[in-house]
């Protein structure tokens, strides 16, 4: 039997050998295994109606609408209420979703395929900013937007995928780094590579105007690329689960109650404790006051060592924290302590060129007391407001202690 | 009056900087008494004594920083505490590696191109964790930290060994590395003396009289207090000894300790035969039977003397104040009888009370010779007392009286008022690590000592010895000036400050007696010296310094010109003993 350490080598291995690439899109219900009408996915840990927060459940309620399994929000909620509706984190589901997460059958998701470890992820489609489901938001203009994904940017998106015989997420992910994201809070640099590699192939895939909107969609959306790259850190990091004795930590994600994770050696076990709420910087005329507790699966960057963990390649983004560049370079430098392995793929230039720290490993983050350092959007406490500002969060100390005693009772 | 605290449950700050916040805060208006500790048994005994108990404080856990005031009213305490936290919030600066300051010693020695070597001097229960850290990072270890279980201390020193990497230590407080002071040590001339020494004040003692003898030194390494025992077996003296043998820069060895365990002395008199340079064993208390190039010496002196004269082929000639013990103790009144020696160092203390016992007889110590002559309390002097204020029951909760002179202040002037008190005897350790200034600190005391007994109709001798050299911070002809001045007896040596002190008491009346020394069995036939390359390599420097612990380390290497990293060290697990337990089962 091999060492922890000599297991977490492995883990870490296959995060660094893995090859995520954009393959496809297609709706949820066609490629998600185990998806079906009634069943509604949503980020972190499992959680149940009861305990959900402001934004899940305003999601939920709009995901039902959108389904058409509910006419208004009072049928939407008796049907949660009688036990007709089920839900399941994404993560049961290769899925990740970012702030609430929700994803059900007929929305289109991203496919992404690790193809060295024939892992697969899903992810559904950014909204873009305002009034949107993930942020609990359910008008009808959310909804409309909604189906003009399913009917129009989907499938546009979906063929031009095809033509371009898919992306190579890695490739795209080391290059936004260079130029100034940390690829969880900041794809400004990510989304324009997205569209610039995916716009010879979306202009040959369908009707004029529908490609202007597209193009339009992806030119308006800093965030277009947050979701394929999500599922790119979810199928790398499922090519590192499930390593026998391996201490890496392979999921963290929130469902707005609850921050969990999920541990290599330690199988589809949660650790889970209350979500702290972020501090940050908030849009004009809300205060922390408002803010919902940390809520979503975009805990999958950082998981993988890009996010806040790779702050230093992004110091425009430390103003959120009221921080300056020192501080952005610092706070990456703190993760190494916490992690096994750099990964040179993803070098940062402001470190000249030291590869990012991957690969939690619970037992450094509970001797040195450092928790990982997550950027995060901020939700408002009530469905249907939207994002509300954005900041810094750090997951409960709880989740990794949880888990060490957790392994340190499989081990004896 | 108010007495206020608060609490900072799992937080943590080294000694030094609580130290030097409790004083800040005493000194503010209104304070009336402050106390800055973590929240140990020890700790809140003494913030009960100094009334600074309230039910936090009482409800504190020993990973509880303790911030505590009385003042005169509910504003002063007030502002006294939100200025402690002020002065604790204080960034700590790094030393060298840009703003950053690194958690843990792999990334402390990762961000330190070319570090080899760990301080380490974090609270005893957490000393073995770091040094193995520093161990498997690859790092040399000074352990400064004491109260290391000793089956910790072996298994360390085994690990270090399968590594070829020196682990001074546990307990080290003193070490030289070509040149670079380490933990509290001499600023002296490098040459061609190596120095391995169990004893930290003996090796500032013999490192200082070769400098001011006019050679110097090449290495002085620190094997820790136990290492001579039997249970250790000499491991890091072996290796530290083998590796001075084969140090091009080394041409004398000195070994300082207490006598050793007879069968651990008897194998590293038998490796020093090997060694083809002369070797000096100073065992105090020990006779060491000379034999080739080996040779013994009763005292640090005799052992400094020795060295000067192998390496310089000269006599040292050091420092001389005249001081003529019968005219001294003419002036004695008749119920003046008995020495006081109040030490600050561990090992001159040891040898001061061996030399006095020739002149006066047992004497009383809170450390002392024969377990007969135990004192009941360190606090309380009877007849011929010297006792060692560095010791554990003066120092929990406090700073080393190296550091912090208050105690032996009080405790002077005590003596002072005494009718019985012949003669104070005193030593005054400079150095890094030590305080900036303790003539300044002694010399009132000393003159206030010495009025107060003429005032009674009595002559109050004060016998100093100062170990230090010129190039110290302090620099030593100014504090011995200052000494002077305040109408101490000044020596060069801590043994002549002891001679001169028991002359003085002999002359008074007081016997002597011989206490025949710990015979040392000869050298015995042992295995061929180690090869240890790499911990030759580190002699051959330069040294750069993983610090973690006491941030004062850091400043005085980096006033040094050392190249160090300062570590922003937190208890593992947040002090949580189960946790830790837990990770180091699963770090096995």
């Amino acid at each position: 039997m091999g060492t922890i350490d000599d297991a977490n080598r492995v883990a870490v291995q296959r995060i660094l050998d893995s090859q995520p690439v954009l393959a496809g899109v297609a709706p949820a219900g066609e490629v998600i295994p185990g998806m079906r009408r009634n069943l509604i996915l949503h980020a972190g840990p499992p959680i149940t109606w009861e305990r959900m927060s402001g934004p899940l459940r305003g999601a939920v309620i709009g995901a039902l609408l959108f389904e058409g399994l509910a006419a208004d929000e009072r049928q939407a909620v008796a049907l949660v209420e009688r036990g007709e509706v089920d839900f399941a984190p994404c993560h049961h589901h290769q899925a990740v979703g970012p702030m609430a997460g929700v994803t059900t059958a007929s929305m289109p998701v991203y496919i992404v395929e690790n193809r060295p470890f024939g892992t697969r992820a899903f992810s559904t489609l950014n909204e873009g900013y305002g009034k949107v489901l993930r942020y609990g938001a359910y008008s009808e203009d959310v909804l409309s937007r909604l189906r003009w994904l399913r009917d129009v940017a989907g499938p546009l998106l979906g063929r031009a995928l095809e033509r371009a015989g898919g992306l190579d997420m890695k490739a795209l992910m080391a290059r936004q780094l260079t130029m100034g994201d940390e690829g969880h809070n900041r794809n400004v640099a990510g989304s324009a590579l997205f569209a610039r590699l995916l716009a010879p192939h979306l202009a040959r895939s369908g009707p004029v105007d529908d490609v202007a909107a597209v193009m339009t969609y992806l030119a308006e959306n800093d965030l277009a690329v947050l979701n394929p790259v999500m599922a790119a850190c979810k199928a790398t990091l499922d090519a590192a689960h499930g390593i026998p004795r391996s201490t890496v930590v392979t999921c963290m994600a929130r469902n707005g109650t609850d921050f969990g994770i999920r541990v290599s050696g330690l199988g589809d076990a949660w650790f889970v404790a209350p979500a702290e709420v972020p501090v940050g910087l908030f849009f004009p005329g809300y205060t922390q006051e408002d803010a919902n507790p940390d809520i979503g699966d975009s805990t999958i960057t950082e998981t993988a060592g890009i996010g806040g963990f790779a702050m230093a390649a992004a110091p425009a983004i430390v103003k959120f924290v009221g921080g300056t560049p020192a501080m952005a370079v610092q706070a990456t430098l703190e993760m190494y302590e916490i992690t096994v392995a750099e990964n040179p793929t993803f070098a940062i230039p402001q470190l000249d060129f030291r590869g990012t720290p991957t690969g939690i490993d619970i037992r450094k983050v509970v001797r040195t007391g450092i928790l990982p350092r997550v950027n995060t959007g901020i939700a408002h406490r009530r469905p249907g407001v939207g994002q509300i500002g954005a900041g810094l969060v750090r997951p409960p100390m709880a989740c990794f202690t949880q888990a060490v005693e957790a392994f340190a009772a499989g081990v004896e | 009056m108010v007495v206020r605290s608060v609490i900072k449950p799992s937080a943590y700050a080294d000694s030094v900087a609580l130290m030097l916040v409790q004083r800040e805060v005493r000194a503010l208006p209104g304070v009336q008494e402050a106390g800055a500790v973590m929240g140990t048994e020890a700790n809140k005994e003494l913030l009960k004594d100094a009334g600074l108990l309230t039910p936090e404080v009482e409800a504190a856990g020993p990973n509880d920083l303790i911030l505590v005031v009385r003042a005169d009213s509910e504003q002063a305490a007030a502002a006294a505490l939100e200025r402690a936290q002020a002065l604790l919030a204080r960034p700590r600066e790094a030393a060298a590696g840009g703003d950053y300051r690194p958690r843990t010693v792999a990334s402390a020695a990762r961000m330190l191109e070319g570090a080899n070597l760990a301080l380490v001097s974090v609270p005893g229960r957490f000393a073995a964790g770091v040094a193995r850290e520093a161990l498997d990072a690859g790092l040399h270890v000074m352990l400064f930290s004491d109260n290391v279980p000793l089956d910790a201390e072996i298994s360390l020193k085994q690990a270090a060994a399968a590594r070829d990497l020196l682990l001074m230590g546990p307990d080290c407080g003193t070490a030289i590395l070509g040149g670079a002071a380490l933990g509290f040590a001499n600023r002296v001339r490098r040459g061609a003396v190596g120095i391995v020494g169990a004893a930290g004040t003996g090796i500032q003692q013999v490192a200082s009289l070769v400098h001011l003898g006019g050679a110097g030194i090449s290495h002085a390494l620190g094997t820790g207090g136990r290492d001579l025992h039997r249970g250790v077996g000499g491991l890091t003296a072996r290796a530290a000894l083998a590796a001075l043998a084969a140090d091009p820069r080394t041409e004398v060895i000195v070994l300082v300790s207490k006598p050793p365990d007879p069968q651990v002395a008897s194998t590293l008199l038998g490796l020093a035969r090997q060694v083809p340079k002369p070797t000096v064993a100073a065992f105090l208390g020990a006779a060491v039977t000379g034999e080739g190039r080996v040779r013994g010496a009763a005292t640090l002196e005799e052992a400094a003397r020795v060295a000067v004269q192998l390496a310089t082929g000269r006599e040292p000639r050091w420092p001389h104040w005249e001081a003529l013990p019968a005219q001294e103790a003419a002036r004695l009144a008749p119920s003046q009888k008995f020495i006081r020696g109040l030490y600050s160092g561990g090992t001159l203390c040891y040898e001061a009370l061996l030399l006095l016992e020739r002149y006066v007889g047992p004497v009383w110590s809170n450390t002392p010779l024969d377990p007969d002559r135990a004192l009941e309390s360190g606090t309380r002097s009877r007849e011929h007392t010297v006792v060692d204020m560095g010791a554990d029951e003066f120092t929990v909760g406090r700073l080393h009286p190296m550091l912090d002179p208050t105690l032996r202040i009080q405790r002077i002037l005590r003596e002072a008022d005494d009718p019985e008190v012949a003669v104070l005897l005193l030593d005054v350790v400079l150095g890094y690590g030590a305080h900036p200034d303790p003539a300044r600190e002694l010399a009132p005391a000393i003159r206030q000592a010495r009025e107060r007994a003429r005032a009674a109709g009595r002559w109050l001798p004060v016998v100093v010895s100062v170990c230090g050299t010129e190039e110290d911070p302090q620099d030593y002809h100014t504090q011995v000036a200052t000494l002077v001045d305040a109408g101490a007896i000044v020596q060069a040596t801590n043994a002549q400050a002891a001679r001169l002190a028991g002359l003085i008491a002999e002359a008074a009346g007081s016997r002597g007696r011989e206490r025949p020394p710990v015979q040392v069995p000869p050298p015995a036939e042992v295995g061929p010296l180690p090869d240890a390359p790499r911990i030759r390599s580190l002699l051959d420097g330069p040294v750069h310094v993983v610090n973690v612990g006491l941030e004062m380390f850091a400043r005085s290497l980096a006033d040094q010109g050392v190249p160090v990293v300062d570590v922003d060290w937190q208890p593992p697990a947040g002090g949580d003993r189960r946790l830790m337990d837990i990770l180091d089962k699963l770090n096995a």
